[in-house]
């Protein structure tokens, strides 16, 4: 299996910090990969380069044979290249079903579709909202789906986070910290639903994450980032034995 | 040798003249803009009001100035400086700070502000009428004619009272404003605000006197302008209208938030606009045999009645190739 | 469309409904019908705005740009032509001076494009700036002598006599093409410096028509502009304002049916989302630049046309006119008024605001010289010679007021927008 997403030497600084510094990775095509690193490893702003946030300053990022370092995130959408955000990103005036509904393009966001075929957009628009539907039951939300986004507890906002990214065709999806602020009952409902995803829909996954039970059940291969590059990369057991790993998080007096 | 003396006046002493008085008005948006973090629309009208006052107590107390030497409303100065920093205070408590406490978004007080504007335009011009007047009640503008001691040069180089005041006044202040953000404690504390309010706030800055402080400034810094503008030239009621535009452009292309660069980017729109409209024909006229053009009577880039626009275009211009100005202000 | 309206917002239509009939009562319904068609004109430029603002957050400090705009092109579209300067040479003559101004503009795209032979900064930078100037120069000083001859043989080029309702289209094109530059340019940025740049180009456009009398005759202005409808001369001033004000109230009917489609479907769902939480917008893939623009473009749109019917109502064109406080901070009330982003709340905050306005200069009057004279009877008190152009900027300072008094205690407007969610 191939990778779908390759990081190549890149470098990113921030005025006089080097918040990323010479790093490459590589993403399984199918993998639950795991991404994690203490505080500062510089774990966001590599989401931020892969997700056409801002651009590296030097390097390449690679998704599926495409040179993408250049493109913004709002085209990297509609190539299949979807991400969550740590804080919950949601649109707290709509319903969770809008919320759901906005996501794929369809020809009823053109003002001339909306005048002059009607017919088409309300076809599309019903399409959608069935899609909308299966989704709301799928990540079991389906009894708040009117219930205004902003209302919803910080698990719910992360399903969903989730639930939009099922709303297209996504190839990769990556998830910064679904976990915060999540309880434990629908934490184990995140777990689940991006295993069935990952299995079912072919989804690969790059999973920013502290909490390492999540990493031990969901994530294969693990990458730790420090100060900015890779550390060292392999199953979650491999990766809790390595004495580097151990001190780059609790620093040189962890013996 | 005249045709140095036309471009000395039209360009170098006009320039300097208008592009003081811009940087005046600059400096008071761009320490708003970095301390509030709001546009200030009405800030070319505080102006006004400022010229106002000062031609109010010129009206009461006309003898203040030939008992002196100064032009009167010079003499008022202060005292309009006192009152319009005063209503700038007081404008801000009244409209701007109820919607800051209500956390509104940037742009609504800019709105606020456009309703001030119409406010200060409506009392002043209430108070005042709609015509021109002089700001010289019982005292004449001096204006100086210097000769040259060239052969050649029979035309003199012009330079008025009010300008001379104003320059001199200017310098002052660029000390003094100098001295005062790096030198005082509120100043500094101006400055920690400008850079990041909430960190300034829980170190202790009396984030309400720094505000109170801005304001005054700003007003003070906004009554000179327009005192010495309508000392030099006349009291119009609609002098916002012809400086709101070019004050700020001022201080975007200087750098939103650095005060320096509002003072230098007043210069470059001052300067800017007197190039613009100059008449080059007059320079290029001793060497007319030797050019491959017939040189026509008018060679300005800009006819004098477009020169509104030429602040304009240099902000574009700026938004588009530097948009932190300068001196790298926020772009915020 | 209207659904059943809750009891606030009836009251609030009962009440100018009201005001407008005591309107007619007091000044007569000639008077009554005239000031309901130009707020019906305003009421259009007022929709254009309240979705620029309500659904793009969107601010245009320079609707009066616009207005001017839709304004000069019903002059210039529907004025009869001139025949003698069109089979004049001084018509090849202008034909020339355009052509340098289209080659000027190629020329200047072309060299905009250096960056892509790879000629470095240092030495692209100066060489646009040299050839901006030049082009510039060559191209001012095409157009001078024969916008002179023009002025002083023909007085103007005159219009190109079509019909009134292409002349409204082309102002609504027009504003719009206008708005699509500035909006290039301006929109990525943040709102005061969209409020600052759309300012400075309501002061340009206003100072390029004011001063091109060869295009517009300038302070001389241009009189009379055909009208849709019979004339008042035809059919009597009642009848023929009520005519034009059917068509006016035509055009807001379709403007307002195809602004609920958009705003009920999927594009209002989208620029909800936009407004809610731009960031996550971009991530979903929603293009916020392109949309934002596309409001902008269609907001300006709606104030040429409205531009345009105020003109053609007036049946003149006078560039002098075009004054911001009229034609920018009155929409600007009638929005705020209304409730942005609400097409019946702004409805009725041009309707309302606008009758304010023309009531308020002869209620002003009356009482400042009920007090000019209890103050020479009371108290000898001589009121300076131009009292009254003084009283009546008691109206300015009013609006301000008006403006800051509803942003600080109904923000939202009187008319909250109100969207239907899908159950």
């Amino acid at each position: 299996m191939g990778s779908i997403i390759e990081v190549r030497q890149v470098n990113k600084a921030f005025g006089a910090l080097q918040v990323i510094n010479n790093c490459s990775i590589e993403v399984a095509k199918g993998s639950i990969t795991g991404l994690i690193g203490p505080n500062g490893a510089g774990k966001s702003t590599l989401f931020n380069l892969i997700a056409g946030t801002f651009a590296p300053d030097t390097g390449q990022i690679i998704f599926d044979g495409e040179d993408i370092t250049a493109i913004p995130s709002d085209q990297l959408f509609h190539r299949g290249l979807l991400r969550t955000f740590q804080i919950a990103q949601e649109f707290s005036h709509m319903t969770a079903l809008e919320n759901l509904m906005m996501v794929p393009p369809q020809a009823g966001e053109s003002l001339l579709n909306t005048w002059l075929r009607p017919a088409r957009v309300q076809q599309e628009e019903a399409q959608v909202r069935q899609k909308a539907m299966d989704v709301i039951e799928f990540i079991g939300l389906k009894h708040v789906r009117n219930e205004l986004a902003g209302n919803l507890s910080g698990g719910q906002k992360k399903l969903l986070e989730l639930g939009r990214t099922m709303m297209v065709d996504a190839r990769v999806v990556l998830l910064d910290e679904i976990a915060a602020g999540v309880n434990r009952t629908l934490l184990q409902d995140l777990i689940r639903n991006i295993q069935r995803l990952n299995q079912e829909l072919g989804y690969t996954f790059l999973v920013i994450e502290h909490d390492m039970d999540m990493i031990a059940q969901l994530c294969d291969p693990v990458i730790v980032l420090a100060q900015g590059s890779v550390m060292v990369q392999g199953t979650i057991e491999e990766i809790q034995q390595n004495e580097a790993v151990i001190e780059a998080y609790f620093g040189n007096d962890a013996h | 040798m005249n045709e140095l003396v036309f471009f000395i006046n039209n360009v170098v002493i006009s320039g300097l003249t208008i592009g003081s008085i811009y940087a005046l008005g600059a400096v008071g948006i761009t320490l708003i803009f970095s301390i509030l973090r709001f546009a200030h629309f009405a800030h070319a009208d505080l102006m006004t009001l400022g010229a106002f006052f000062a031609f109010f107590l010129t009206s009461l107390f006309p003898a203040a100035g030939p008992a002196i030497g100064l032009p009167t409303a010079f003499v008022m100065l202060p005292l309009a400086m006192a009152l319009t920093a005063l209503s700038a205070v007081y404008i801000d408590k009244a409209f701007y700070k109820p919607l800051r406490s209500h956390g509104v978004k940037p742009i609504v007080i800019v709105m606020a502000s456009l309703g001030v504007t119409l406010m200060l335009q409506g009392l002043i011009r209430m108070f005042m009428g709609t015509s021109a007047r002089s700001m010289y009640i019982d005292d004449r503008k001096g204006i100086h004619r210097i000769e040259l001691p060239f052969e050649l040069a029979n035309r003199p180089v012009v330079l008025t009272d009010p300008q001379i005041l104003l320059i001199l006044l200017l310098i002052v202040i660029v000390i003094a404003l100098h001295l005062f953000l790096t030198r005082t404690r509120l100043g500094k504390a101006m400055r920690a605000m400008s850079d990041n309010p909430d960190l300034a706030r829980v170190s202790g800055i009396n984030t309400d006197t720094v505000v109170k402080v801005t304001w005054i400034i700003a007003g003070s810094l906004a009554a000179i302008a327009g005192t010495l503008l309508s000392l030099d030239v006349s009291l119009k009621p609609d002098l916002s209208f012809h400086l709101l535009l070019p004050i700020f452009a001022a201080a975007i292309v200087g750098g939103v938030g650095h005060p320096y660069g509002a003072l230098a980017g007043g210069f470059v729109i001052g300067f800017a606009e007197t190039l613009s409209v100059f008449n080059w024909a007059v320079i290029l006229r001793p060497w007319r045999d030797y050019l491959w053009f017939d040189l026509p009577a008018n060679m300005a880039f800009v006819s004098s009645e477009y020169k509104i626009t030429v602040p304009f275009f240099i902000l574009l211009a700026i938004l588009v190739w530097r948009p932190t100005g300068l001196f790298k202000g926020k772009v915020l | 469309m209207l659904m059943k309206l809750p009891m606030k917002e009836t009251l609030l239509m009962v009440a100018l409904a009201v005001a407008v009939l005591l309107l007619i009562q007091v000044m007569g319904t000639a008077y009554g019908v005239r000031v309901l068609v130009e707020a019906s004109c305003y009421a259009i430029i007022a929709l254009g705005l309240t979705i620029q603002w309500g659904y793009a957050g969107l601010f245009n400090a320079g609707i009066m740009g616009f207005v001017a705009l839709g304004g000069f092109s019903a002059m210039l579209l529907t004025f009869p032509v001139n025949q003698s300067f069109w089979e004049s040479e001084l018509s090849g003559e202008l034909g020339m001076a355009f052509l340098k101004l289209f080659a000027a503009i190629a020329l200047v795209a072309a060299v905009l494009q250096l960056h892509r032979l790879s000629v470095p900064r240092s030495i692209r930078v100066p060489i646009i700036l040299m050839v901006l100037a030049t082009l510039y120069l060559w191209v001012v000083n095409g157009f001078a002598p024969v916008s002179q001859s023009i002025v002083s043989q023909y007085g103007f080029i005159g219009g190109f006599g079509l019909p009134v309702w292409a002349g409204w289209l082309v102002g609504g094109v027009l504003a719009g093409g206008v708005a699509y530059f500035i909006g290039h340019i301006c929109l990525g940025l943040r709102s005061d410096y969209l409020a600052i740049a759309t300012l400075g180009v309501a002061e340009i456009i206003k100072a390029f028509l004011k001063n091109s009398d060869w295009l517009t005759r300038g302070t001389l202005t241009v009189s009379p502009l055909p009208w849709p409808v019979p004339g008042a001369g035809e059919v009597g001033f009642v009848m023929a304002r009520s005519l034009y004000l059917s068509v006016t109230a035509v055009l807001i009917a379709i403007i307002f049916y195809l602004l609920h489609r958009a705003y009920n479907g999927p594009w209002g769902r989208m620029m909800r989302a936009i407004r809610d939480n731009e960031l996550s917008s971009s991530a979903m893939g929603k293009d916020v630049n392109q949309r934002r623009l596309e409001v902008f473009i269609l907001g300006c749109v709606l104030m040429g046309i409205g531009g345009a019917a105020l003109a053609t109502f007036n049946g003149i064109f006078d560039p002098n006119g075009y004054l911001p406080l009229n034609h920018t901070f009155l929409v600007w009330v009638m929005v705020i008024l209304g409730g942005p982003g609400n097409n019946l709340g702004t409805l009725f905050g041009a309707v309302f605001v606008y009758v304010i306005w023309v009531m308020s200069e002869p209620v002003a009057l009356f009482i400042l010289n009920s007090i000019s004279y209890l103050g020479d009877l009371w108290f000898a008190w001589e009121a300076p010679s131009d009292f009254t152009s003084r009283a009546l900027q008691a109206r300015v300072f009013t609006i301000g007021l008006i403006i800051t008094l509803v942003l600080r205690y109904a923000p939202n407007g009187l008319f909250p927008e109100k969207v239907q969610h899908h159950h």
